[in-house]
């Protein structure tokens, strides 16, 4: 039992680090600014509650593992919800996808 | 493994510094200037010094970055190249000055010797002597707020310095006239105001949990106060200045962080009139360490009122600034919605 | 394991660090100062577990929230305060 849960404990972090690995390279190699928010806030979400999964698996059932529940929901609700701003923000801004050239692509940074 | 992860936040740390400097475009800084405070909070984690890395990440990243966002937005947006400056008396002074900084860390004791001249005098009697003298598992809380509280009493008091400061260049009013919930509020952004009504709670409330857990885990007044004063700042950018100074009152808030000073000022008076010195919390009851906890209980108290309403009446002031700057603002936001 | 997980969240923060650095524009920094601190958390988070101090997950709680905070204040103020030069909003 307590093999399987060490099992699973690696599987879902080594899972959740494949991901934020992943998306970091899609945030450097994608072309595009929608692109790399696509790829960036998909793993993002997808890589945090992984992890702490795995370590909630860990730490069996204590303060600690609630505390990391509370993690977990708190990145669910905010996480997307800031990629979601972000978009709109770089939409309202002019930035158009697509590799087409933007105002605020073309100002010098 | 420890090694490997400080030499990587230093690298981050100085990539970061570099780019500031390089940087033109002023917005960009204060986003990694964002960057350089979330990688030295994580530094000091390492060092396993988790209150100043707690203090790091909600100031560092979170109010400063505000604070810096919302004095940008009344300034000019890219700084200015300077030409005809001359560069080699600056060089060569920051070079000495680094030089013979670095001459001097030769001779420092090796990092966290426990036989260094630092930890030798009052650390192990603090270490010692606090587990039945004060009796609460945090030392860090202990030293702060019993054996050092003049120390915190005077940075409490500085705190309320800065926001004297501010009201008196940048002034605060009752009422400001042109305050309107237009499109200074995320109007559109439906998804935001319901997440920001699911969240606002919970960090308030987070915010009492890490004032009153301080003397267990790390955090305390500083920490609390500054969550406190993030989550109404939250509230204040989804919904509105309006609506936020409708939860909070300006005369209330005006008044907040002279009575958080009265608080913490006052435990010293009120030890004073039961026959104690200025903060000798031994008078406050019959048990010593429980006396030491009530007198930790009420200062970290007052800090956490100071240091909360200080921050949101600076924020206050400046989006009030922001909003007066701006008045063809609503014609165009609504237009172009 | 640990050690596995912290190597990840390490490289993933190296290339954020670098997009926050090449960033075309300044959505991209933004993005990338993002990702960063949801990395940090998690840093924090693991680093908790490495170290044997479970209290320390305070800490990457407040970052989260934090983080939060710090994006809505930026693309709030970006939207609407400091998008052009005379200070007049981005729409």
């Amino acid at each position: 039992m307590a093999l399987l849960i060490d099992l699973l404990s690696w599987a879902l972090i080594l899972t959740g680090g494949a991901f934020g690995i992943i998306g970091g390279i899609g945030l450097l190699r994608l072309p595009d600014f929608f692109s790399r928010i696509h790829a960036a806030s998909l793993t993002d979400s997808m890589c945090a509650p992984c992890i702490i999964a795995g370590l909630m698996l860990q730490s069996g059932l204590t303060l600690v593992t609630v505390k990391l529940a509370f993690l977990i929901g708190f990145l669910f609700l905010t996480s997307p919800t800031a990629s979601h701003a972000l978009a709109k923000a770089a939409l309202h801004g002019g930035l158009k996808p697509g590799k087409c050239h933007s105002p605020a692509e073309a100002r010098p940074d | 493994m420890d090694t490997l992860v400080d030499i990587l936040l230093l690298a981050f740390i100085a990539i970061c510094a570099i780019a500031i400097l390089r940087l033109r475009d002023l917005f960009a800084a204060v986003m990694m200037f964002g960057l350089f405070s979330l990688i030295a909070a994580g530094l000091f984690t390492t060092m396993h010094a988790p209150d100043v890395a707690f203090t790091e990440a909600a100031v560092g990243a979170g109010i400063s970055t505000i604070l810096i966002l919302a004095t940008l937005s009344q300034t000019a947006r890219r700084e200015k190249s300077q030409v005809g400056r001359n560069v080699i008396l600056p060089l060569v002074v920051v070079w000495v000055t680094g030089a013979a900084l670095i001459y001097g860390t030769v001779d420092l004791p090796v990092f966290g010797d426990p036989a260094a001249a630092a930890h030798q005098h009052v650390a192990p009697y603090y270490i010692n002597e606090s587990p039945h003298q004060i009796g609460i598992p945090n030392m860090v809380a202990a030293v702060l707020a019993s054996y050092r509280a003049y120390d915190t009493l005077g940075e409490v008091v500085v705190v309320f310095a800065a926001l004297i400061g501010v009201i008196a260049l940048l002034g605060l009013r009752r009422r400001p006239e042109g305050v309107e919930s237009g499109p200074l509020t995320l109007d559109h952004h439906q998804v935001l105001k319901v997440v920001a009504r699911l969240v606002v709670p919970v960090i308030l409330l987070f915010a009492l949990y890490v004032q009153f857990h301080g003397e267990y885990s790390p955090g305390g007044g500083f920490q609390a106060g500054v969550l406190f004063a993030a989550g109404i700042i939250l509230y204040a950018l989804v919904f509105g200045l309006k609506s936020a100074r409708q939860v909070i009152p300006p005369r209330l808030l005006g008044r907040l962080p002279a009575a958080g000073v009265l608080i913490f000022g006052g435990t010293g008076l009120l030890t004073m009139a039961l026959g104690g010195n200025y903060l000798d919390y031994n008078v406050l009851a019959e048990h010593p360490p429980t006396a030491q906890q009530i007198g930790i209980i009420m200062v970290e108290i007052g800090v956490g009122v100071t240091v909360a309403s200080v921050m949101l009446l600076i924020y206050f002031i400046f989006a009030e600034r922001g909003m007066r700057r701006r008045p063809g603002n609503d014609a165009g936001g609504e237009a172009g919605r | 394991m640990i050690v596995a997980a912290i190597l990840s969240i390490m490289i993933t923060m190296a290339l954020a660090v670098t997009r926050a650095l090449l960033g075309k524009t300044v959505y991209d920094r933004i993005l990338a100062v993002n990702v960063f601190g949801t990395k940090t958390v998690l840093l924090i988070a693991a680093l908790a577990f490495l170290t044997g101090r479970p209290d320390v997950l305070d800490i990457a709680l407040a970052y989260a929230l934090i983080n939060f905070i710090g994006m809505i204040a930026v693309l709030r103020y970006f939207e609407y305060g400091g998008a052009e030069e005379n200070g007049r909003g981005a729409d």
